[in-house]
């Protein structure tokens, strides 16, 4: 379809108000004073109990984060962020120690109900019909703290540890000390050191050897408060020769002004140890003006450390004002592997900046991208993405594919992959197609009766089969809907 | 471009600020040409030689490359030791240029009726618009650098309908430890075709640094052929520049083959002006030792209809680093516009490196865009067909290394060039095996 008028007029009135947890909690909270300082650095640390040592190492984060400057590589634009016209620390009143679910305020038991998230065990439902005997142990983070986590009884009967961040400081600080800024180091880059400073809660996961993870685990993130950012911090530990799954899944209201989100995720997987990472990042990406909306800026990566261990990142993105992450693998073992799957949807005014960095350090490792943008709208929609080969690397080995698929002539894509090889043995292929929707495809859906709007979604649904089949099972019925959301409204 | 604001100066940017110090006063042209010259060279000062920061140089980080600037060409002959012309047999009329300066009378300007040559001083003195019309959307510290210190070069007129009978090479010949800023300017009017073979060589241990900057601008339903011999000698440094923008219907067919210089940078920019013109774009790169060449191309759809397809091959033994980045701009509104880029670097040594940046930047939607990147050594297969039909190992790597840079060459569809530069490849392949059976 060549800029027909009416997918002009059609893309033009793109509701992207459609955004359905857009609601506002109506809680009482308990909030740092604005800014950041030192100050603000020492109260969030005494909030949450920490010993003097995470208290340090925050402080060295803040100073260092005082000399570092904005990058600005990214094909992404927004207006400079005031960080010192930003709460840093918000929670609900209410969670003091809950000792049950029976004593988590009703109003917020009540907001994740209306996310769809389930907290009470016994309600558990895998989502899916026919598939009741599938759990999944959630902790939810609601602006700065994690409000309740499930399952935790069941969970530590198998050894493994599935609890806030915050509580991981103070009950396992042994292993904390150990793996926390080992992957992503608090120098890393400007947010990371923000986050390493700042950050709040988080989800903290140890499986210990030879454990394979019982359920799936997975974090909610919500940010329900105005002017706050979330700095949430999650650690992943896979003992050797254990696995886990886990998902992660991100909500905001709508609001007229600009939110920031900036996390970091660690991954570290031991030898033979499997590390599955979903996300579905459905943050408010703002109205159809493009006012207001999250500016997703994570850092995440995975080291695998053992040899002939795995990472495998999975992420659908549809929300947020902007995003700008790269999930990322060090391959550090011999034979591991590291995998990327991607589905990136923009509309409105919407901007991706993501994909991935795959480090190639032992040998024999292996990865794979496969990275699919949908640009619709106004959205800039870019892949970036990395794969390198150190000299040591022999027999790696990488596969990459990005498509991208535009819907209206007013949106762009682009493809920004970097390919660095210094070993002769390492073998690297890369490739990448831009196209719009093919018109034979879309004439032969609408000859068999199917409407243009339900001929796009069964299309690129089928454009992003490969990632999907990659999802836990209810995560690719939800990310499946919220593309056809997503993209509503977008073709004529 | 994103570099950041530096105090500290390298030494090499300190002896250029001497040199253009010193030249300001001699250097040819007229007034406006010598406020141009002060404006790019404080252009140039502004963000210094180019490092891994900026972008666009991520992997020739000439800072820590250059570590020091021989002294400027200026009208003076050098009259070094002419190097071996590397394209003998191949007819053509020839340019010859040495150290910088066009030397009409080592020049063979016959069966190239219809076009006139022009030294590119008489353009400078003259202030011609054409100096500098095809660079304006091109920030780079080299061609800023080339345009404050540019000398020399050939201004290369093709009128109108004029089909040009020989190809005519234009030949950049450096004899001495010398700085040459060479500028070319040509120009093919609408329906007119044109051959071009640009070569660069120089004297062997000679530490000299050639910065060339050709501007061309091809006319409607124009057909251009461009092939661009690097060979330059073993102990220099190369950086090159071609920019074309291209009118309606044209087709303009580049291949570009590097095989010398220490360090080597060649920059392609090409501009579709009109509708439903084509672009092939090819390059071969062979290297050893511990040369480093860096391809660069832009390709700038900036209206619909057009095609480009690029093809690039590289081929790294020793501890050479081979680069490729290519970069296809797709404008708004540019609609139906077709492009499909490939870069492969084959590594024939532990020690050497391929890196590929091969870049889409797409802003319509109704677009067949398409890029590839492959990296790695001979195939195993490959290499033990041939080896169980008889074929000595060093043989069959030579045969598969061939094959592997003639679709690149190929590309040109400029039969007698592609075979001149094959035969060049075949030396390059032929003094390797030499070298590994001695």
């Amino acid at each position: 379809m060549p800029a027909v008028q009416e997918t002009i007029d059609q893309v033009s009135l793109i509701d992207v108000d459609q955004y359905k947890y857009g609601f506002v909690t109506d809680i009482e909270s308990d909030r740092a004073p604005k800014g950041l300082s030192e100050d603000i650095v020492r109260f969030i640390s005494a909030k949450k109990n920490e010993p003097e040592w995470m208290l340090e190492w925050r402080l060295e984060a803040y100073r260092r984060w005082l000399t570092m400057t904005e990058p600005k590589w990214a094909r992404v634009h927004y207006p400079k962020i005031d960080f010192d016209d930003l709460y840093y620390y918000s929670a609900p009143k209410s969670t003091k120690g809950p000792k049950s679910l029976d004593e988590v305020d009703p109003e917020l038991l009540a907001t994740y109900e209306k996310l769809g998230i389930p907290l009470r065990e016994r309600e558990i439902l895998a989502g899916v019909e026919g598939a009741s005997d599938r759990r999944v142990a959630v902790d939810a983070v609601f602006d700065s703290v994690s409000v309740v986590t499930t399952f935790k009884e069941e969970l530590k009967k198998a050894g493994v540890i599935f609890c806030a961040i915050s509580e991981a400081i103070r009950e396992y600080p042994e292993i904390v000390k150990k793996y926390l800024g080992s992957v992503v180091p608090t120098t890393d880059n400007y947010y990371a050191t923000l986050n390493s400073a700042v950050f709040s809660d988080g989800s903290f996961v140890y499986i210990p050897e030879g454990v394979r993870c019982p359920m799936e685990l997975s974090t909610y993130f919500r940010i329900n408060e105005r002017n706050t950012g979330q700095f949430e911090r999650t650690l992943i530990i896979a003992e050797k020769g254990a696995y886990v799954s886990y998902l992660e899944g991100c909500t905001a209201p709508m609001r007229d002004e600009n939110q920031l989100h900036a996390a970091v995720v660690e991954l570290v997987a031991l030898d033979d140890a499997e590390i599955k990472y979903s996300t579905v990042q459905n943050w408010y990406p703002g109205d159809k003006d493009g006012k207001g909306g999250i500016y997703n800026f994570v850092t995440k990566r995975g080291d695998c450390r053992g040899d002939r261990s795995k990472i495998s990142w999975t992420q659908v993105e549809t929300g947020s004002a902007i995003t700008w992450k790269y999930p990322s693998c060090i391959l550090r073992g011999d034979d591991s592997q590291g995998e990327f799957y991607s589905i990136a949807v923009s509309n409105g005014y919407q901007q991706v900046d993501s994909g991935t960095k795959m480090i190639h350090l032992g040998k024999r490792t292996k990865s794979r991208i496969i990275s699919k943008g949908i640009a619709a709208g106004r959205s800039d929609n870019t892949y970036r993405g990395l794969v390198s080969a150190h000299r040591k690397a022999s027999g790696a080995r990488n596969f990459t594919n990005c498509d991208s698929l535009l819907i209206g002539d007013k949106c762009g894509a682009h493809t920004v992959p970097y390919i660095e090889s210094k070993n002769a043995s390492a073998v690297f292929e890369h490739e990448a197609t831009t196209s719009k929707i093919a018109d034979d495809q879309l004439f032969y859906c609408l000859q068999r009766g199917l409407s243009s709007e339900e001929a796009v979604a069964l299309i690129v649904n089928g454009f992003v089969k490969d990632v999907i089949q990659q999802l836990p099972m209810e995560f690719a019925v939800e990310a499946q809907k919220l593309i056809s959301i997503s993209l509503e409204g977008s073709v004529g | 471009m994103n570099a950041q604001p530096r105090i500290l100066r390298t030494q090499a940017e300190d002896t250029l600020a001497a040199e253009f110090a010193a030249a300001r006063t001699q250097l040819p042209g007229s007034t406006a040409i010598a406020s141009a010259r002060e404006a790019a060279f404080a252009a140039f000062q502004k963000v210094g030689l180019p490092h891994r920061r900026v972008e666009a140089w991520k992997y020739t980080d000439l800072r820590a490359l250059l570590r020091s600037v021989p002294p400027l060409a200026l009208d003076i002959a050098v009259d070094g030791v002419v190097p071996a012309d590397p394209l003998i047999g191949f007819d053509r009329a020839r340019i010859v240029i040495i150290d910088g300066v066009f030397r009409p009378e080592l020049s063979d300007l016959s069966g190239i009726e219809g076009a006139t040559i022009t030294p590119t001083v008489e353009l400078l003195r003259a202030d011609d618009a054409r100096i500098g019309a095809r660079l304006g959307a091109i920030d780079d510290a080299v061609v800023s650098l080339n345009t404050a210190l540019m000398v020399g070069g050939v201004a290369i007129d093709v009128p109108e309908g004029v089909t040009v009978a020989r190809a005519i090479e234009i030949a950049h010949v450096t004899t001495a430890a010398i700085g040459v800023h060479v500028r070319n300017i040509v120009t093919v009017g609408a329906d007119a075709s044109l051959r071009v073979v640009e070569s660069h060589v120089g004297s062997v241990g000679s530490a000299y640094q050639a910065n060339v900057v050709t501007e061309a601008t091809i006319g409607d339903r124009a057909k251009v052929v461009w092939a661009k011999l690097q060979a330059e000698g073993d102990a220099s440094v190369h950086l090159g520049t071609l920019a074309v923008s291209i009118g309606k219907e044209t087709q303009f067919d580049h291949l570009v083959l590097m095989t010398g210089a220490t360090v080597s940078r060649s920059q392609t920019f090409v501009t579709f002006t009109g509708e439903f013109a084509r672009a092939g774009l090819f390059g071969a790169t062979m290297i050893g030792g511990r040369q480093h060449a860096d391809i660069m191309l832009g390709v700038d759809h900036a209206v619909p209809n057009g095609q480009s397809r690029e093809r690039f091959k590289a081929v790294m033994d020793g501890r050479a680093d081979g680069i490729f980045q290519g970069r296809i701009v797709v404008r708004p509104d540019a609609q139906k516009v077709d492009a499909r880029m490939m870069t492969q670097g084959l590594l024939l040594s532990e020690e050497s490196s391929f890196s590929a940046k091969p870049e889409l930047e797409i802003f319509a939607d109704d677009v067949q865009c398409a890029h590839g990147a492959t990296s790695g050594q001979i195939d195993d297969d490959m290499l033990f067909y041939l080896l169980s039909r008889g074929i000595p190992k060093a043989e069959a790597e030579t045969l598969l290394v061939t094959a592997f840079l003639a679709e690149a060459i190929e590309g040109l569809g400029d039969e007698a060039i592609g075979a001149a530069f094959e035969a060049i490849a075949g030396q390059w392949l032929a003094a390797r095996g030499s070298e590994a059976a001695a």
